[in-house]
């Protein structure tokens, strides 16, 4: 019996991760002590990062993947998946992250990019990738490129769910669009997408985006959460809004509560009530172009 | 009769296509009043430890422990198998389970993703090999003498059926194959 053959790394176990993952939060955490919170709030993973996006924009610099002992101890503090974020194209990050034994990794634009043209090849890697988008272009693109599953970029570290609709919706209201063009129209719509045929094409036939569809960047409330669910994400993201608020304990339970019945307002009410302070939200038109970090990635 | 697939997390979408494939018309079970008006019910993968969590806040787990003890049918995959095993070993808890189904499992037995599979198992009464998906799966360590093991992987038990509970640390949902739910239907007229 031990002969049986085994194949890892496959597009459908990568996937199939983020299919499970369906439903659920996922919460930035800096460490143990916060993924531990996030596991017993009924978080379906963390992500281990060195700041929360709010610090990020707060102190500037350079921002890297996690001390990989940090990720480690995450690793071994809690039994949902750990994922962790390398910079855009840091394609040694991901090669420790990967050896590590996390789970997935996020190339992501909340780290200082390491590479201006290109993104980590992720068809090299065993463990899967998900990466961030503003339109159905850009999740194209990163699919092309071997991601396993795609976010909306929002804002990140603002608590402000505005980007977040944006760029859910253009991703959404692009599949629509697709799903209604005959054939010989899908070539000029890959060429004004800017994304692999053969990709437009699936979601033409099928009227359905590929992977695992995720939102982030901005969600602060149980009731932002929700929205993103109604609105068509297949889970969410939250970054600085848990652990920025007054009371991140209620408020990752109340967020996850949120996200599984998101379309039932008696309870996300209810699960809303005594949060205290939610994070502090900064107006997007407030942000200079040059600290956008939607605009990172390409 | 009707087949419900329960829907606080996971991947549920999946689990109500390959019913329907295999000649159900399924609903999604949320609510503790559902829960009372299926005659069976699939426990989808997920993150066993949140859906343990949500199942117990939100009234769910006493009524589904009550009614799979009175012999209501019931298929756990992955995260729904670590919710139905009797017994959980090694570092990682399942506290909120249903606790039915006499194996002991390890969590993420197989190890993390990077050791995700896929493989083609052979199942009792299949005549042709299972296309077989493991992410992030539980390892079956023992099973009890009542327990039918009707596939194994390096002799360690991958799909079992105990009474009318049917458990696979695997994802029969995610290749299209609908035999294992066809399997799990038919228990529903007493097969």
């Amino acid at each position: 019996m031990s002969d049986i053959a085994k194949d890892t790394g496959g597009a459908r176990v990568k996937r199939g991760l983020a299919e499970m993952l369906k439903g659920g939060v996922i919460m930035d955490v800096t460490s143990v002590d916060q993924a531990k919170i996030a596991e017993e709030a009924g978080a379906v993973a963390v992500m281990a990062l060195e700041r929360v996006p709010a610090d990020i924009r707060a102190e500037g610099g350079v921002v890297r993947m996690a001390d990989p002992e940090r990720v480690a101890g995450i690793i071994d503090a809690v039994s949902i998946p750990v994922m962790a974020k390398c910079r855009i194209g840091h394609f040694v990050e991901a090669q420790v992250l990967q050896s590590m034994g996390v789970d997935y990794i996020d190339e992501s634009e909340v780290l200082t990019p390491a590479d201006e043209a290109n993104h980590v090849n992720k068809w090299d890697f065993t463990v899967p990738f998900v990466c961030g988008a503003t339109n159905l272009g850009e999740a194209l693109r990163r699919l092309g490129e071997g991601a396993a599953m795609i976010r909306s970029k929002g804002v990140a570290g603002t608590g402000n769910v505005v980007e977040a609709v944006r760029h859910m919706r253009s991703i959404l209201s692009s599949i629509r669009r697709l799903a209604s063009m005959e054939p010989e129209e899908l070539m000029a719509a890959a060429k004004e997408l800017r994304a692999p045929y053969d990709l437009v094409r699936e979601i033409a036939e099928t009227g359905r985006f590929p992977v695992v569809l995720f939102t982030a960047g901005g969600i602060a409330t149980p009731a932002d959460a929700a929205l993103m669910m109604q609105l068509g994400a297949d889970g969410v993201f939250v970054g600085s809004g848990i652990f920025k608020s007054g009371d991140p304990v209620a408020r990752a339970r109340a967020i996850v509560e949120a996200t599984t019945y998101f379309n039932d307002a008696d309870i996300i009410a209810k699960v809303s009530h005594g949060l205290g302070e939610a994070m502090v939200g900064i107006n997007v038109d407030d942000i200079p172009d040059s600290e956008r970090l939607a605009k990172r990635g390409w | 009769m009707k087949v419900g697939v329960l829907g606080l997390q996971g991947d549920v979408r999946e689990h109500l296509g390959a019913l329907e494939t295999a000649g159900a018309s399924p609903m999604i079970v949320k609510r503790p009043e559902e829960m009372q008006s299926i005659d069976a019910l699939v426990l989808p993968g997920g993150e066993s430890t949140t859906i343990g969590k949500l199942l117990d806040r939100f009234g769910l787990l006493g009524p589904l422990t009550e009614r799979v003890a009175r012999g209501m049918p019931v298929y756990g995959t992955c995260a729904g198998m670590i919710l139905l095993a009797a017994r959980i070993e090694g570092r990682d808890e399942a506290p909120h389970r249903i606790a039915a189904l006499d194996v002991t499992v390890v969590r993420n037995g197989y190890g993390r993703q990077v050791d995700s599979f896929e493989a083609d198992v052979d199942v009792k009464g299949f005549d042709s090999p299972f296309r077989a998906v493991f992410i992030r799966a539980p390892l079956v360590e023992d099973a009890g003498p009542g327990v039918e093991v009707l596939s194994e992987v390096d002799g360690r038990p991958v799909l079992v059926r105990e009474g009318r509970i049917l458990a696979s640390s695997f994802h029969p949902e995610m290749t299209g194959d609908a035999r294992i739910h066809e399997m799990f239907l038919s228990m529903l007229d007493g097969g």
